[in-house]
């Protein structure tokens, strides 16, 4: 007879253990789920930061900007043959 | 007391009373046994359907990029304006500062909007700048809202423009790379469950039924340096001639990439319009008769068929040959000469001469070996083959125009590949735009030969040569001139097309350029005055940016050598 009410008892305390188990994992993954997502807008928003800043890069390292710069604004030239200097191997 | 009666009929009562108790237990029973058993699915459905949703993944097309990485095609996310008609309109005053931002006719919008009033979604207007995006955020309507999509750029614009193509409205490519890659730059948008409450909020993501599968980034052989190089050049030199059209293609001799590949006119694509004019790769797209650039697999074909050596005489006494009725001249007597000169000077005649000793099939069969008459499969939308047509049809004086380049047609991009096999020893390679293609070399003739001609193309560019102006200096520089006539509904018009073919260094060739300037109107048409010097700019700027070695460095020694002049006497390298 004890024994019996020993098994219902811990069959009882496991059951109610089990649900609050789950109770905190749901809340757990919800938790998780916002966070995800605010990851995954941050993601999202760092690609978009990205393919500006490249877009910006590419516009500022255009060839043809920079030549004008060098040329105009820095005054640089294409050196002339006498200023080559050749290394043989 | 009435319990204590005996009488009948409280227990009747008693038991009807039971009997309908079990009736409505049964009933009740039998009910959630329908609901619980039989109908879960539909039920448990309708019901997830109040709240779970499937939401798409969005995918971003992935980048263009050159071959040391530098974007030449990005994706960025902008934001796009849509309105819900009916929720909008039940507020129309909302319509007219809205209309401000968006500098357009409120009035126009209202009857879009009321044409349209059936409707839950409408574009208003899509792909805004981002502060105008800002400003309609900051309006906080009722039934307007902003979508994010992407939008492409090319940052090179109109220098790789015909190569890369661009993309419509919706991402789909269109033109170019853009449209011969779309599945591999643009991805599958995946798919999600989630669970949204009444506000719409996502409070839960329950399974994802499809990963995203993001775009592919798509690198290119070309080099944007280089590009943008042959770019200028070319629309200097369109410009300078006033040409109708002109294009450049550059190859990398050991590999098959193409390095640079650009087109005269060119577009913006970043606002491309459909006036189809400039759209086209001429590069690839258009054929042209090649002229004398052919000259050199002619006597290519001469040389294998083995009648002749390159020091074998030819005499081209009086400068014309009749052939078949008709007459072919050269523009100067050149008198005798041996096979060499033929190319030097470019000579008609010894080019005729030299084919119509041979069988048909030898110089058809040489010709098709090139890859003329054959697309390159350079994998590019809309690729021409060209004209080359069978040996069998060929009359006797079509088999001699065709020894210096009329009665068959090519693109740019094939005479380039052509010439890269003579170059390299008669290895050819199939061209290619993409990194990491496998462009494995077919041995298509003697390479003794294929040396043979690369030397008597270096005589072009030397001292009685008629392409001088193609020279590099401190390179040996090897090529050939055409300049052809255009075929027209009257037989051949006096519009002209000039081109160069070429490599250097000479020594060891490393890179192949081809230019062809359709219809230079200012006076100049010749190949050598026209192309050769727009090839001598292109491969000066390819040389050096590529840091290949000179193999020409005796002006070099000589000009160190000479006294310095007193103004470089401080800046001088000796």
């Amino acid at each position: 007879m004890n024994v019996r009410i020993l098994i219902v008892a811990v069959l009882l305390i496991a059951v109610i253990g089990s649900a609050l188990g789950v109770v905190y994992t749901r809340h757990q993954s919800r938790g998780f789920a916002v966070q995800l997502g605010e990851l995954e807008n941050q993601r999202d928003a760092a690609i978009a930061e990205w393919s500006r800043l490249q877009l910006e890069q590419a516009w500022l390292a255009d060839a043809g900007s920079v030549e004008s710069k060098a040329r105009e604004h820095l005054g640089m030239k294409t050196p002339e043959e006498l200023h080559i200097l050749v290394v043989e191997p | 007391m009435t319990t204590e009666t005996k009488s009948g009929a409280p227990i009747t009562r008693l038991y009807a009373f039971l009997l309908a108790f079990l009736l409505c237990s049964v009933a009740l029973i039998a009910r959630a046994v329908n609901l619980q058993v039989m109908e879960t699915e539909f039920l448990q459905g309708q019901g997830e359907a109040r709240f779970m949703r499937e939401v798409e993944i969005p995918t971003r097309r992935g980048n263009i990029l050159d071959r040391s990485g530098e974007p030449l095609a990005v994706s960025t996310p902008v934001d796009s304006v849509w309105v819900h008609p009916g929720e909008l309109l039940q507020s129309p005053e909302g319509i007219a500062p809205l209309a401000e931002v968006l500098n357009a006719d409120a009035d126009d919008i209202e009857r879009r909007l009321t044409q349209r009033s059936g409707r839950e979604f409408v574009w208003l207007r899509r792909r805004l700048h981002p502060d105008t995006a800002a400003r309609i955020e900051a309006l906080n309507l009722h039934g307007v809202y902003l979508q994010k999509e992407y939008r492409r750029f090319y940052p090179a614009g109109e220098v790789a423009a015909h190569t890369i193509g661009f993309t419509n409205i919706d991402d789909v490519g269109q033109e170019g790379l853009e449209l011969a890659y779309n599945d591999w730059l643009q991805g599958k948008p995946g798919l999600k469950r989630v669970i949204r409450d009444r506000k719409g909020r996502t409070i839960e993501h329950s399974e994802i039924l499809r990963e995203a599968e993001h775009g592919h980034d798509l690198s290119l052989t070309i080099d944007r340096r280089l590009q943008y190089l042959a770019y200028r050049e070319l629309k200097r030199t369109v410009l300078k001639h006033g040409a109708r059209s002109g294009t450049a293609v550059l190859l990398d001799i050991a590999s098959g990439e193409v390095l640079a590949m650009v087109n005269q006119p060119s577009f913006n694509p970043n606002q491309p319009s459909m006036d189809s004019d400039g759209l086209r790769n001429r590069v690839v797209t258009d054929v042209f008769e090649p002229g004398s650039v052919m000259k050199p697999f002619s006597v290519a074909a001469a040389l294998e068929a083995g009648l002749v050596q390159p020091d074998s005489p030819i005499d081209t006494t009086p400068g014309t040959i009749n052939v078949s009725g008709h007459t072919i001249s050269d523009h100067h007597n050149y008198g005798p000469i041996d096979v060499t000169r033929v190319i030097t000077k470019s000579s008609n005649v010894g080019a005729t001469k030299l084919a119509l000793s041979l069988e048909p099939e030898q110089l058809w069969d040489v010709y098709k070996r090139f890859g003329f008459g054959e697309v390159t499969g350079v994998g590019f939308p809309g690729e021409s083959a060209g004209v080359l047509r069978n040996h069998r049809r060929w009359r006797r004086v079509e088999q001699a125009t065709l020894s210096y380049g009329y009665g068959l047609s090519v693109t740019t991009l094939q005479l380039a590949s052509a010439t890269a096999a003579l170059a390299d020893e008669g290895r050819l390679r199939r061209p290619s735009l993409i990194q990491g293609a496998q462009n494995p070399a077919v041995s298509i003739m003697d390479p003794e030969i294929a040396r043979q001609v690369a030397l008597m193309m270096e005589t072009v560019t030397g001292p009685e040569g008629t392409g001088k102006s193609a020279r590099v200096t401190n390179y040996r520089v090897s090529g050939k001139t055409g300049t052809s006539r255009k075929a027209s509904a009257a037989g051949y018009a006096s519009r002209y097309i000039a081109t160069f073919a070429g490599f250097a260094p000479s020594s060891n060739p490393r890179l192949v350029c081809v230019v062809a300037i359709n219809d230079p109107s200012n006076g100049e048409y010749y190949g050598g005055l026209v192309a050769a010097p727009l090839f001598s700019t292109i491969m000066t700027g390819a040389l050096r940016l590529l840091n290949i070695p000179p193999d020409n460095y005796a002006g070099l020694i000589a000009a160190a050598e000479e006294p310095l002049k007193p103004e470089d006497a401080d800046g001088g390298v000796r």
